[in-house]
């Protein structure tokens, strides 16, 4: 188990390093630069400016310095937002995006496999139709139309949640959440539903109700443990999900967090800030994916070997 | 005579009442976008001065009215959706074709090329979506057809690593020992023997990168880094919407209804064929 988990987070390593180099040099290749598209400025401040941030070093020279930097968690200036550095930017977005995406995971997780076991235990009974119905809407209604709507609904008509911002603690977190979480739930739940329902079929659980345990064991110690395997691989590319779902979340809900910055440091080719949010979520991506593998090959142990 | 498994197949999936209803929809839909502006004698980005923000009246010119340029929203819609669309199909099917012979190469071909192949796609993988899009359609310039490269690049690593796992088992039966014995190149085998045979499991999976593939676009033209005014896609014009909801929803609501009809009818026609086509529904 040890070997399996160090061999997968040296991998995990090296797929962060050619995240970083790959990131890099595309972003040079990039036609246009941080500071073309401004006013017209005299070619001599133009170069001092371009001096003043390394940018007329050859390209390898740029790389090596942004290594350096990073080795001692130095994420650079941000070419955008003067006088802030990357490491201030994030610092200051990550809490918010943090929040979001924790409380998220936490409900789809928690929703999604009640409700797929809701229906996998009474099939075709109304709790299983109600999440079927709320499954399909999940994933045929895509979060940029649900965002609005749900700002139109509950907070302009019916007054009852704040529109946007992150100014009235919980409440201005229940709509970005629980929109967030909700592509997920759906998933979850219909993962949850199949396998649960194909794991009570198994051979295994015959024998076990056979000896006479009661349906809640069977349930805990026999059927959920397998039934959940599917679930839990599906937490890597949920978190893929959620980073893409975030940028969106934060964008329509106005929310103070890292992905919010990413559109427009992109489009202004803020080479730092883009590196730094590309590290940052990719760091997280691969973390837990590697999570997702280490908890799979645990509850799994034919796994560990492959 | 005995049918084939494709024929049978074919006829598990009329049986799905819900994947059939499914698919005429979105005939439906797509015969819509694509035959629809013909019967108007403007394009969508026309614009009609004296019917600015025209309401819906469906027996005017404007049958569902025009936006705050006068432009006819219904016309706009339907030639949003032949961009958004004609991605959607045409992005799955190159994510497809580019997924299928990668993993294909990459499973008969086994060992060190295979294990380089592969760390490839993980690499990929560790890549967040958004960025990688965002960053590509950059490197190409912006553009539709940037776009359209940019998502099909992104999306083309799961059909390889279903194809390749295929490939793999497919790689050590007997047929393709045979195949070799009666000097068959690789390049052939991979491409007669190998592709073919993983075709089936494509198009169950590959069904189900047509919604990825309109979402993506959508997403990111919502963001306003896709589709640009005054073209119309579903998804900028779904942002276009958002921000007048207050006021006029049905900017919103037609575009956005159109494309959750869209995604939820690919959606069943995915599932029906994964049913139908599916080995292990063959018991």
């Amino acid at each position: 188990m040890i070997s399996f988990v160090a061999k997968r987070l040296w991998s995990g390593l090296w797929t962060l390093a050619a995240l970083i180099t790959l990131t890099f040099f595309v972003m040079r290749l990039v036609p246009g630069g941080p500071f073309s598209k401004n006013r017209k400025i005299s070619p001599e401040v133009q170069a001092n400016i371009e001096a003043a941030f390394h940018l007329d070093e050859p390209v390898w020279r740029q790389f090596l310095r942004y290594l350096g930097g990073l080795v001692q968690g130095d994420l650079g200036p941000s070419l955008r937002f003067r006088d802030y550095s990357v490491n201030d930017l994030i610092g200051s977005g990550l809490p918010y995006s943090l929040t979001l995406g924790f409380w998220a995971i936490l409900v789809a997780a928690a929703l999604g496999i009640s409700l797929g076991m809701a229906g996998a235990l009474r099939r075709n009974g109304p709790v299983d139709w109600a999440t079927g119905a709320f499954g399909v809407m999940g994933i045929a209604v895509p979060i940029f139309i649900l965002g609005p709507l749900a700002q139109l609904y509950f907070s302009l008509h019916l007054g009852l949640l704040p529109v946007s911002g992150w100014n009235d603690g919980i409440r201005s977190l229940i709509l970005p959440v629980l929109i967030l979480a909700l592509p997920n739930v759906a998933y979850i739940s219909r993962l949850t539903r199949s396998s649960l329902i194909e794991s009570l079929r198994e051979p295994h659980i015959r024998t076990a109700r056979a000896k006479g345990i009661g349906p809640w064991r069977v349930l805990r110690a026999h059927a959920l443990n397998g039934a959940l395997l599917p679930v839990v691989a599906y937490l890597g590319p949920a978190t893929a999900g959620l980073i893409t779902g975030s940028i969106l979340i934060e964008t329509i809900f106005a929310l103070p967090g890292v992905g919010r910055h990413f559109v427009d440091a992109a489009l202004n080719r803020d080479y730092p800030l883009v590196m730094g949010i590309t590290l940052l979520y990719g760091g997280f991506l691969i973390l837990f994916n590697i999570l997702t593998d280490i908890t799979r090959a645990w509850m799994d142990p034919r796994l560990r070997h492959g | 005579m005995a049918r084939s498994p494709f024929r049978l197949a074919l006829a598990r999936f009329l049986k799905n009442r819900m994947a059939v209803a499914c698919t005429l929809l979105l005939a439906l839909i797509v015969a819509l976008c694509f035959l629809g502006p013909l019967f108007f004698p403007f394009t969508g980005e026309d614009s009609d001065f004296d019917n600015i923000s025209a309401p819906i009246d469906l027996f005017s010119a404007h049958p569902f009215g025009t936006d705050d340029f006068g432009r006819d929203l219904l016309v706009r819609v339907m030639e949003g959706g032949q961009v958004s669309l004609t991605i959607g199909f045409l992005g799955a099917l190159a994510a497809g074709v580019i997924g299928t012979l990668y993993g294909a190469v990459a499973g008969f071909a086994g060992g060190r090329l295979d294990r380089l192949m592969m760390a490839a796609v993980e690499v990929l993988y560790g890549f967040p979506y958004v960025i990688l899009v965002v960053l590509l359609s950059m490197l190409l310039g912006g553009g539709n057809i940037a776009l359209f490269a940019a998502i099909v690049f992104t999306l083309w690593l799961t059909p390889a690593t279903i194809v390749r796992a295929q490939a793999q088992s497919l790689a050590r039966r007997e047929f393709i020992e045979a195949a070799r014995a009666g000097g068959m190149t690789n390049t052939a085998i991979v491409l007669q023997h190998i592709v073919p045979n993983t075709m089936v499991l494509v198009l169950v999976y590959g069904s189900l990168l047509v919604p990825e593939v309109i979402l993506s676009e959508s997403f990111l033209s919502f963001l306003g880094i896709g589709i640009k005014e005054p073209q119309a896609s579903w998804g900028n014009l779904i942002e276009a919407g958002t921000a007048q909801m207050e006021t006029d929803l049905r900017l919103l609501a037609l575009p956005g209804g159109l494309l959750a009809l869209v995604l939820f009818s690919l959606n069943f026609i995915a599932d029906g064929l994964r049913d139908a086509f599916d080995p292990k529904e063959r018991l």
